[in-house]
């Protein structure tokens, strides 16, 4: 009765192509947004810090595995891998060039990342499907090879570790021990948010069309006339870029250093493969929505289980997620291909009809 | 001289035991491959998943061949419940939501395992089975090779494997109908295959496949979640093989074991140790590039 547009009003092509035509959608996104951007004033610390922040960081790198995997249908399980060429070369670049802020060296460490994920997207004119999931694994295993062997990338350091230099962004310190978690989280909710927008625009433009067209059929598509090489290896640099931006927020803003090799192992491209496949291949709020089931689920099973009147351990919380997750991804394949977001659109379309079914 | 290890046959030799027991493993993907269509990203997990039961229900006090009497058995219970909850109800989907329904399977057996057998690693029951131990040591004409008796008969008995099933897949109708499957699910229940059946079948020969495949390697080192990373070798295998041919994944095996241990012997300290965790990837990518369907495998001929 409220969520609907009163007929159909539109005279342009450009009204018709809104991506939220209706004024309560477009009203919804403000309060996100303003909600987002006013949390830190009443949330605590422990919930933007250990909640919210890891959820933008895999927002982050879950949009960028569905750009790959969602909207060109090129499975891949290397994305840890890409996470991590951006955390080294964030690091990298932070160390050599110490002047420059913080928010440049992350977004240009995504640029190192696409040029790898490149590099390694070029069998994909070649092989495809399960082939190709194999060859982004050879970049998987290849690259958190180099991490641990290549004394260079971690500047020759004992620990073998990225130690996270103190950088700050206009008088405030964004990195190092005396960051404070708000600072952090608006940082990367700056990132995440135009990184979004971004995406957004590509995905509903020309780019993202030839992307579809890849992944419903590659070889139909490739008689309408788009080029496949250049639309796969872009998906591939886009896809990298963002996982590579991710990677630094994780590292930078996130974790504040560490091991790297753990952080981006197998498990973590499984991780961000489940977040899509739960959240929705080829939908950019399903990636929200899949990054926050995902990374809050541990915690949800920590802390929910004994409110109900069962209590286990920590060890069999963590058998308990891997099963649960496991069945959900079976079960989510099997009853809604299309993830939460799917849900998510079923919920508006009932909605927007409201109170007459039909 | 004679005194010496001579360490290119040693390393070839311990190339070709690793390459035999990627081969084991990379059979198990084949057989579901060939018969269903599906690319089964759980094999690893169920070889550590068969292992782990083995052991775990020897550690209850059972005796171990009435416990691999009782492996057989949970692998066949988890045939059908794959059959039943995962592969039924995805029928003609396309393969690469049946590939991500494989990799949930994984996690949900990860979990499964650690929650039943706990997370640490476990000893193999090799005595008990009869497994040979000790190592023989072989005069060669450069200096002597050390063989462990147990990578003999592991040998042997994945060569006795290999060779069993292509003969199974060639020449019994169970092996035609498994193929029938694998072409095309619509025709095979249109001739009257039971598609439930064979998958059970398939799923239970891949099971015993990982069980003797996880005695084997348990063997080896310990019976760990570890062993699902090692499991992700038999990849590069089967792309240098064919996805759907037996002797491919032998001839793969082969060379990708040989190629790994030899490149980690001669090249490994030039670039650093440890190549070996992305060699096999790197030799199947290259090889990729140039014959995209493998040694043995089919020619992909698509139409619009």
């Amino acid at each position: 009765m409220f969520y609907r547009e009163a007929g159909q009003f539109k005279t342009s092509y450009y009204a018709d192509q809104a991506i939220f035509p209706i004024l309560q959608d477009r009203i919804g996104v403000a309060v996100i947004l303003f909600v987002a951007f006013t949390l830190p004033l009443v949330a605590s610390d422990f919930f933007v810090g250990s909640v919210m922040i890891p959820f933008l960081v895999f927002s982050l790198a879950a949009i960028g595995l569905n750009i790959l995997t969602g909207y060109t249908g090129l499975i891949s399980l290397g994305t840890g891998a890409f996470m991590g060429v951006g955390a080294y070369a964030c690091y990298k670049l932070t160390t050599i060039f110490p002047n420059v802020p913080i928010v440049v060296h992350i977004l240009s460490a995504g640029f190192f990342s696409a040029a790898i994920g490149v590099i390694f997207g070029l069998p994909s004119l070649r092989i495809k499907g399960f082939y190709l999931a194999v060859a982004t694994l050879a970049a998987q295993f290849f690259l958190q090879w180099c991490f641990v062997r290549i004394p260079w990338l971690y500047n020759n350091n004992a620990s073998g570790a990225i130690e996270v230099p103190v950088r700050t962004l206009m008088g405030i310190d964004v990195t190092g021990a005396n960051a404070t978690p708000e600072v952090r989280y608006y940082l990367i909710l700056a990132i995440v948010v135009g990184m979004t927008w971004v995406a957004s625009n590509l995905v509903h433009g020309r780019i993202g069309r030839q992307w579809m067209a890849v992944r419903d059929m590659d070889i139909a598509a490739e008689l309408i006339g788009i080029r496949l090489l250049n639309t796969k290896l872009l998906a591939f640099a886009v896809s990298s870029f963002y996982c590579g931006v991710a990677g630094a927020v994780m590292m930078f803003l996130w974790y504040g250093g560490g091991e790297a090799a753990d952080a981006f192992n197998i498990n973590q491209s499984f991780n961000i493969l489940f977040m899509v496949i739960i959240g929705g291949l080829g939908s950019l709020i399903g990636s929200f929505f899949g990054a926050a089931f995902i990374s809050s689920f541990p915690t949800l099973l920590k802390f929910g289980l004994p409110l109900i009147g069962i209590h286990i351990g920590s060890a069999s919380v963590e058998h308990l997620t891997h099963f649960a997750i496991g069945a959900l991804i079976i079960a989510f394949l099997i009853v809604e291909p299309h993830g939460l977001a799917r849900l998510w659109q079923i919920a508006k379309q009932k909605l927007r009809v409201w109170p007459f079914p039909y | 001289m004679a005194d010496m290890p001579d360490l290119l046959i040693q390393t070839l030799w311990d190339g070709f035991v690793a390459g035999m027991l990627y081969a084991l493993i990379a059979l198990g993907f084949v057989l579901i491959f060939k018969a269903s269509g599906v690319f089964n990203f759980a094999q690893g997990i169920m070889v550590v998943f068969a292992a782990l039961t083995l052991v775990g229900l020897h550690e209850f006090g059972i005796n171990a061949w009435l416990a691999l009497l009782l492996t057989l058995g949970v692998m066949l219970v988890l045939a059908v419940a794959v059959e039943r909850v995962v592969l039924r109800p995805l029928v003609n989907q396309p393969d690469i939501i049946l590939f991500m329904a494989t990799i949930g399977l994984t996690y949900a057996l990860i979990g499964l395992g650690e929650f039943i057998f706990g997370g640490n690693p476990k000893v193999m029951i090799t005595e008990e089975l009869f497994l040979p131990r000790g190592s023989i040591d072989l005069n060669v004409f450069g200096g002597f090779v050390s063989l462990q008796k147990l990578d003999i008969a592991a040998a042997v008995i994945a060569f006795v494997m290999i060779a069993a099933l292509s003969l199974f897949f060639q020449y019994t109708r169970i092996g035609r109908a498994l193929r029938a499957v694998a072409d095309s699910h619509k025709a095979a229940l249109s001739v009257g295959i039971s598609l439930e059946q064979i998958w059970v079948i398939v799923w239970f020969t891949a099971g015993v496949v990982a069980l003797i495949t996880g005695i084997m390697w348990g063997a080896r080192s310990d019976v760990s979640f570890a062993l699902q990373i090692i499991a992700l070798k038999a990849l590069p295998v089967l792309i240098l093989g064919g996805f759907t041919s037996v002797p491919g994944a032998i001839v793969g095996g082969l060379i990708i074991g040989i190629g790994e241990k030899v490149g980690e012997f001669y090249w490994g300290p030039l670039l650093g140790k440890g190549i070996e965790a992305w060699l096999a990837y790197m030799i199947a990518l290259t090889f990729l590039l140039f014959r995209p369907q493998g040694l043995f495998g089919e020619k992909i001929i698509e139409r619009i």
